[in-house]
């Protein structure tokens, strides 16, 4: 995320390093650069000649403490900077209200309709409350069908709007539905439009007037140009949004729409959708953004995701039996388990300080995400007892297991060598110091 | 005929061009000797219409050295240099169609999510029937849930047959049905709508690969022509999507969508200069007409010209 003008930033810094104190010419030869990297990086013109303009004030106006370094000083107001446009803090969004009405709205194509489905299932299961799916697009053709779909796949109720084709209509529907069965959150998915249209902008004003939300988002992709800050300033100026969910961020674009829409708008960003599984949705941290486009990790978001899946007990255990040198495939299961459910591994990687630049760009995590999902499947195809003890495995038992999962006896074999140096790797990690133990497993 | 086709694509470029024109128009029109902050100015436009920061830089470079050399010397000069650099840009990308005398014809549709691929294939379908051919679609987006029945839907509005399986089947499977399909009932030409993916997912980029690599076993040549769904308002990443679909999909020519909208579509402008790559058609409205073919000058005139 980001990856290019972060790049970029290092760079600046680096020919900032080693300075013992900062000039005009020193801070106006960095500006320059990270002028250039924000408009690579798709952030709007506007937005960036207000950006430079402010870091420029603070880099000259007096901040510059004598006790630090003028890279780390401009790498400072850099970061600050950005935390700021990006929004602060983490925003948490409410849902008080019977039910609180949750209306998507944006341009065609940006991601309403999925976005709709993740919203619900994070809401039911980090919130723990009822939403409701209004599908009420009917313009796009099987619009509706896909929220359905997905609806289903979450386990989220949806309403069948599908004979329906007035979206106000729907809503009146919606709500009645919503207050005689007590659903808490009401997430309404409009169709995808163009802010220039009047008529249908003016349609959306009047849902907003029947729906009453408590939250109107702003649904944008990630990799929108410069024509972030028109379409995000319209929807305002007609609908007074109260937040943005920036889409498609897995992909390589640079974001620079977030700042953008972020700048113009004037409204936090709550949601970041990460990938097309339902799950691919996460709070928008601002901080941890910014520290990100400096190359400063994200560490804290990957504590949080490895929270949401490793469960604490069975941590304990596999602490138990790693000190004790027991550590079978049933573990090795469970921690391949863990590990898939925390996303895909490039994203997972990312989020590690200093990985981002070990990681080779493009393909190979993807291979080596297969590969783990193969061992899982080798020791699915174990029984019981081979999992709990592996050196039962012989070859006909070997073959059993290969033509069971799939896979072929080599790589069988490449588990078990793996395995192996696990164990090994364990056993002296057990007999060394108990917290390192503990860090290595993120307890 | 030719009435609507201009006021169609008038109206598509209007609003993509105004606030560049609100910018440099006044640049243009003034009389007299360029100031160096005509020039600035200029790249800025160009910047925000996305063409990217290193074509604007250079194309500004370019006209600063024509100043220098004084080749041109009043501002009223400005706009015909750098339509004709627009121009080149944009011609030189253009090598040329494949033909083939190959039936049945295969286009092959590309894109990131969310771009317009599968209304795009509904409107070439619609463009190629009205020209007389018959055509299949190819169902090949089994990913995306729905994605079926929104194809189904705009089949039924165009008149044209679709190959489909159930969701989650494999996308080469069904590009193969629907080649089997032409073939049997002698139609002209196959068009596959296939699932959104992001450039960056390898294993999904290979999937495309694998359903390239069955049209041409089944059809010699085929893929006869692969498309580049591109959305107007997309900022530089479309260089990267181009690049990676081209490596892997083998594009050859973009179709810039949504600009009916305030999006600039800009970036077309780097894809040509970096990639050689021509963009064929534009998408102008949610429509069935809403499709036109890519006409150079219109573009850049329709970029540059104030009274347009």
């Amino acid at each position: 995320m980001l990856e290019a003008l972060q790049e970029r930033l290092g760079r600046v810094t680096k020919t900032l390093r080693g300075e013992g104190h900062l000039t005009e010419y020193h801070v106006d030869t960095a500006l320059r650069e990270i002028r250039l990297a924000l408009l690579e990086a798709d952030v709007a013109v506007e937005v960036v000649t207000k950006f430079v303009a402010r870091v420029r004030e603070r880099a000259l106006g007096g901040e510059v403490l004598t006790s630090v370094t003028p890279a780390q000083m401009v790498t400072k107001i850099v970061h600050d900077e950005l935390v700021e446009l990006l929004g602060g803090s983490t925003t948490e969004l409410e849902f008080k209200g019977r039910p609180a009405v949750v209306m998507l709205v944006g341009l065609q194509g940006s991601g309403k309709t999925t976005t709709a489905a993740k919203m619900a299932k994070w809401i039911k299961e980090k919130k723990n409350l009822f939403p409701l799916l209004v599908p009420a697009d009917t313009s796009r053709p099987a619009a509706r069908e896909q929220l359905l779909v997905l609806g289903e796949q979450a386990k989220i109720p949806t309403v069948d709007t599908r004979d329906m084709d007035d979206p106000e209509e729907i809503a009146r529907r919606a709500l009645r539905e919503a207050s005689i069965k007590g659903y808490q959150v009401l997430i309404f998915d409009t169709a995808g439009r163009l802010h220039i249209d009047d008529e249908l902008m003016d349609q959306l004003e009047r849902l907003k007037e029947i729906l009453k939300p408590k939250q109107i988002l702003f649904v944008a992709d990630a990799m929108t140009g410069q024509d972030a800050v028109r379409s995000a300033r319209a929807y305002h100026q007609r609908l007074d949004i109260t937040g943005v969910v920036l889409t498609k961020l897995d992909g390589d674009a640079r974001g620079g729409a977030a700042l953008s829409v972020r700048e113009v708008v004037g409204r936090p960003i709550v949601f970041a959708g990460v990938g097309e599984r339902l799950d691919g949705l996460e709070q928008f941290h601002p901080d941890r953004m910014a520290g990100r486009i400096l190359g400063m990790g994200d560490v804290a978001s990957l504590v949080e995701r490895a929270q949401g899946v490793i469960d604490e007990t069975k941590a304990r255990k596999l602490e138990e039996k790693l000190r004790k040198n027991k550590f079978d495939l049933d573990d090795l299961r469970d921690q391949l388990k863990s590990l898939k459910k925390m996303g895909p591994l490039q994203s997972v990687m990312e989020m590690v300080p200093g990985m981002n630049k070990m990681m080779p760009k493009g393909g190979v995590t993807e291979g080596q995400e297969r590969q783990l999902k193969r061992f899982s499947s080798c020791i699915d195809s174990m029984t019981p007892r081979e999992r709990r003890h592996p050196q039962l495995l012989n070859g006909s038992r070997k073959r059993r297991i290969a033509k069971g999962s799939g896979t072929s006896v080599e790589e069988i074999n490449r588990l078990l060598r793996q395995y192996g140096q696990m164990r090994k790797l364990m056993k002296r990690l057990g007999k060394a110091d108990p917290k390192a133990l503990k860090r290595q497993l993120g307890l | 005929m030719a009435g609507t086709f201009l006021k169609k694509l008038k109206r598509g470029l209007f609003m993509t061009h105004t606030e560049f024109i609100e910018k440099v128009g006044e640049t243009f029109q003034r009389s007299g000797p360029v100031a160096p902050e005509h020039i600035d100015r200029l790249e800025e436009a160009l910047i925000a219409a996305d063409a990217g920061v290193a074509l604007s830089v250079r194309l500004a470079d370019e006209i600063r050295g024509e100043v220098r050399a004084k080749r041109i010397t009043t501002a009223e000069d400005l706009r015909p240099a750098v339509r004709r650099r627009l121009l080149e840009l944009l011609s030189d990308a253009d090598t040329g169609r494949r033909t083939s005398g190959t039936r049945p014809k295969i286009t092959l549709v590309v894109g990131v999510n969310g771009t317009g691929k599968t209304t795009t294939v509904a409107k070439l379908a619609h463009r190629r029937i009205e020209a007389g051919s018959s055509v299949v679609l190819a169902a090949a987006d089994t990913f995306r849930a729905a994605a079926v029945e929104q194809l189904k839907v705009w089949a039924e509005r165009v008149g044209a047959p679709v190959v489909h399986q159930q969701e989650g089947a494999d996308p080469a499977a069904v590009v193969y049905d629907a080649i089997a399909a032409a073939k049997s009932r002698n139609i002209d030409e196959v068009l596959i709508d296939t699932a959104g993916r992001l450039h960056t997912r390898a294993n999904l980029m290979k999937e495309l690969e694998k359903v390239k690599g069955i049209a041409a076993r089944e059809v010699d040549g085929a893929p006869h022509e692969v498309l580049l769904v591109l959305d107007a308002t997309t900022g530089s990443n479309g260089i990267e999507q181009a690049q990676q679909f081209g490596a892997t999909a083998g594009v050859d020519g973009v179709v810039l969508t949504k600009l009916d909208g305030t999006a600039k579509g800009g970036v077309v402008l780097a894809i040509a200069g970096n990639l050689k790559l021509p963009v064929r058609w534009i998408g102008v409205g949610e429509g069935i007409d809403d499709l036109l073919p890519f006409d150079a000058e219109d573009f850049v005139d329709s970029l540059l010209d104030l009274k347009a």
